[in-house]
């Protein structure tokens, strides 16, 4: 045996020593390991700390090591430390490996003979593998200087500007005809009742005329190839039959246009638009996009009434639009997709959809907006009476095991909000059912103080019902809303013209097939999973993937834009960095025992692996392996090595775990 | 078999970006499971190559636990998928091999789900505990460097395992 090993157990404290016995694990190392090449077996208090590392850089250097183990926390934690030092003291960091004994054994067991056998056990293993690590060396790939925004929400608008004002170039892709997001949408924001298109339009009108940013709305991203640093991705520009070289967003076409169509997306429901529209009157950017299903012309030939009083020269609206097939580079991406609002009919028992003057929040918000359908009134269905008292249900889809089990965060300010506007402009009775007021964040437990100063109505009670079953005269054509006031512990029936439910939120639905795109995924409640939930909130497990906004999880608009502004100084960070080191695990195909089977073909979802026709064998591109190891596993000829989890390596391990290696001593 | 004091051997493969991230929360959670199962790190459960099953069952272990991300969550999109069609293949041929499948165990845990890596282990354990040992490849033979000579487990010495061995 030439290698020499070093093994170096961590007391952590007493994290692990409390546990396991480090002295005793070291020097049963030293000891039993000595004939697998081991020649040190150290305990120190702290490995992590620089004179633990000092420790393994003096030995590495005197001692001449070749190769080192490290048993203390996970390897998620301190991996890079140790791999660092041994750089440090000219050893080759691929030839360090880290074995958990604190998360996996001293904190998890209780039995300190067993814990400390396992110990021994995982060292053991670790010894095995590291015989067969081999040097390697990070993977340095250049970063495209340009970054790709999807969504053009708040967060996605923040982080676009972030980075185009710092002098990089950003192409921001947003599905609808305008960017703005669900923000555009609102009438007032919490807690400082700032109008929602006064703070945001500004930053739009930047969007749309900033010389580093390509907007591209109507669009929509169909495929990611690449990895860090190298994205393309290729984006289908939806026809929206308007020539916007010639276009100038005069209006004339919707004026003329002669098919009025219920305003699903923006208005809620509550609005009209024509089949040839902009969402609203601050839209960035400023053309109108041909909504084919219901156009006339699309329908029945014949119509163009749009075409015929378009006074631009040439014409801009082109019927013989097609759908564009752009492809954009860039080195990252941040993802900013927002999430869709809990669809309220899944909870029968409030009514809404049956019930007319149920409202969700959306509609609500819409109703406000004195660019809204009901140019700001608040009025019930009929669109012209006055509701004298209203209910304000909170949590609605939300901290529920039936439907969504996490708070939506945004809920209670919302509700907040909307008792404030209710009664600043109809003088009606505001009653708000909750489950708990949740006022974490600046100035928001001063506006709940100010709401209830103004004389809104508090009951602590899950809703149980909404119905216009009336059982009392005074019940008699009105909502009667079913609540148990848990403060009091009574049942009440309130009886009221209008219901608001604060409706939670929810991940996009098309979230999963948007994660697979990009190649990164969603936690349990269907939100895209961060790197770190405290540490790392807007990296994801895939390089050069960034999320920011609601995608992660609910959130309201300052943490959306603090969001944005975070996901763009990362991204920053990576273009000033100019190169990017990769980690060298990838697959590699030994060509001379390549049969040509083509098994491992069909496994690779990044298509990294293809067959070369004129050799009859398999081949892997380096830059697309992501080194998942699936093809490696699968070749039946065994042509396929993946390097830092070779079959070696692993099977090794195994051994070493069951103390294998042991067994020669022994006899 | 009733042994009382039967401790079984557990090898748990788990992957880099779930289930071994469920192993370290339940660590930091300091959630207690049973000692008996030590932990293999791969990138991905689609790194199983069944032969390690094979070779950790023949080195000594009772059970072997392969853990990874829930369907639709793999960390490589969908290459937890294929460490399904490995397992139940795998079981397949254990059975033929006149040894009880459900010595294997496929558990999918996230990296938030600490508490089902720390009960799932703890289950396994019990489980295991009633089947009794396994006692394969005990006594083989070993050649000079110290490597099995059995002839009984040379099928699960994958040809590309041992560089030395790979004729180039």
């Amino acid at each position: 045996m030439t290698e020499k090993i070093g093994v170096y157990v961590c007391h952590c404290g007493t994290n692990i020593a409390g546990t396991v016995d480090v002295k005793g694990v070291a020097e049963w190392a030293a000891e039993h390991l000595k004939h697998r090449g081991v020649v040190i077996g150290r305990e120190y208090k702290f490995m992590c700390s620089s004179l633990g590392q000092e420790l393994v850089e003096n030995d590495i250097k005197e001692l001449g090591l070749t190769r080192v183990i490290v048993a203390a926390c996970s390897p998620h934690l301190h991996e890079k430390t140790f791999r660092t030092a041994c750089k440090n003291a000219g050893l080759n960091p691929y030839l360090c490996e880290m074995v958990s004994i604190r998360e996996q054994v001293s904190w998890v067991h209780t039995d300190k003979v067993a814990a400390t056998e396992k110990s021994k056990a995982v060292i053991s293993g670790g010894v095995e593998r590291v015989l067969h690590n081999e040097a390697l060396e990070p993977i340095r790939v250049p970063i495209h200087a340009d970054t790709l925004v999807v969504g053009g929400g708040i967060a996605g608008i923040q982080a676009a500007l972030e980075i185009a004002d710092a002098g990089y170039h950003v192409c921001l892709v947003e599905r609808e005809p305008s960017i703005g997001g669900h923000m555009a949408q609102f009438d007032k924001t919490f807690p400082t009742l700032d109008c929602a298109a006064c703070i945001l339009t500004p930053k739009m009108v930047e969007i749309g005329s900033h010389p580093n940013i390509t907007l591209l709305t109507w669009s929509e991203v169909e495929k990611v190839d690449g990895f860090v640093g190298n994205f393309t991705a290729t984006i289908r520009k939806k026809a929206s039959y308007v020539n916007t070289d010639s276009c100038t967003g005069c209006g004339i076409c919707w004026e003329k246009c002669p098919k009025k169509v219920v305003d699903d997306v923006f208005e809620a429901g509550l609005g009209v638009r024509k089949a040839i529209y902009r969402p609203f009157a601050q839209a960035v950017p400023k053309y109108p996009v041909m909504d084919v299903e219901n156009c006339t012309y699309f329908k029945n030939g014949k119509c163009k009434a749009c075409q015929l009083f378009c006074p631009t020269e040439p014409n801009s609206i082109n019927f013989e639009q097609k759908d564009e097939i752009l492809e954009v580079q860039a080195g990252n991406i941040i993802l900013a997709t927002g999430y869709d609002l809990f669809d309220t009919t899944r909870i029968p028992q409030y009514g809404y959809g049956k019930l007319p003057n149920v409202f969700t929040s959306i509609e609500f918000e819409r109703m406000c907006n004195a660019a809204g359908p009901t140019e700001g009134k608040v009025v019930l269905r009929d669109m012209k009476t006055t509701p004298k008292s209203v209910v304000v249900v909170h949590c609605v889809g939300s901290r529920d095991e039936n439907y969504n089990k996490y708070c939506s965060s945004i809920c209670c300010m919302q509700s907040l909000k909307f008792a404030h506007l209710v009664m600043e402009r109809t003088g009606a009775e505001v009653y708000n059912c909750y489950i708990d007021i949740r006022t974490p964040a600046k100035d928001y437990e001063e506006f709940y103080k100010r709401v209830l100063e103004e004389g809104g109505h508090f009951i602590r009670g899950k809703v149980a019902e909404i119905t216009d079953a009336a059982r009392l005269p005074e019940e008699e054509g009105k909502l009667i809303v079913q609540v148990e006031d848990t403060l009091i512990g009574k049942q009440r029936r309130i009886p009221v013209d209008m219901v608001i439910l604060s409706a939670g939120i929810e991940p996009r639905q098309d979230a999963k097939e948007v994660g697979k795109l990009f190649g990164i995924a969603c936690g349990a409640s269907g939100w895209y999973t961060e790197k770190h939930p405290k540490l790392d909130p807007v990296a994801t497990m895939t390089e050069g993937i960034y999320i920011a906004g609601c995608v992660q999880g609910p959130k309201d608009i300052p943490a959306s834009v603090a969001q944005g502004a975070a996901a763009a100084a990362r991204v920053l960070g990576k273009i000033q960095q100019g190169v990017i080191a990769l980690e060298p695990i990838k697959a590699s195909i030994n060509e001379t025992q390549c049969s040509g089977c083509r098994i491992c073909n069909g496994l690779c979802p990044f298509n990294a692996i293809s067959f070369i026709e004129d050799d009859k064998v398999s081949s892997i591109n380096p830059a697309l392996c992501q080194g998942c190891g699936t093809c490696v596993a699968a070749c039946p000829a065994g042509a396929i090595s993946g390097t830092g989890f070779s079959d070696a390596q692993i099977i090794a391990q195994i051994d070493g775990l069951l103390l294998r290696n042991l067994e020669e001593a022994r006899v | 078999m009733t042994d009382n004091n039967f401790e079984p051997t557990i090898i748990g493969f788990t992957c880099n970006w779930c289930s071994y991230r469920a192993a370290d929360l339940a660590g930091t959670a300091r959630m207690k499971y049973a000692p008996n199962v030590r932990l293999i790190r791969m990138m991905c459960s689609g790194r199983l190559d069944p032969t390690f099953v094979l070779r950790a069952l023949s080195g000594g272990a009772d059970g072997v636990m392969i853990t990874g991300c829930h369907p639709g969550e793999c960390h490589y999109i969908e290459q937890n998928y294929k460490a399904l069609r490995r397992f139940h293949l795998l079981r397949r041929v254990l059975a033929g091999l006149g040894i009880e499948p459900e010595r294997v165990k496929l558990v999918w845990a996230s990296a938030a789900e600490g508490a089902k890596f720390a009960a799932e282990t703890t289950a396994f354990v019990e489980e295991i505990r009633k089947l009794g040992p396994l006692g394969w490849g005990k006594g083989e033979e070993k050649d000079e460097g110290g490597r099995i000579k059995d002839e009984d487990s040379s099928f699960i010495t994958h040809p590309s395992s041992f560089g030395e061995e790979v004729s180039a």
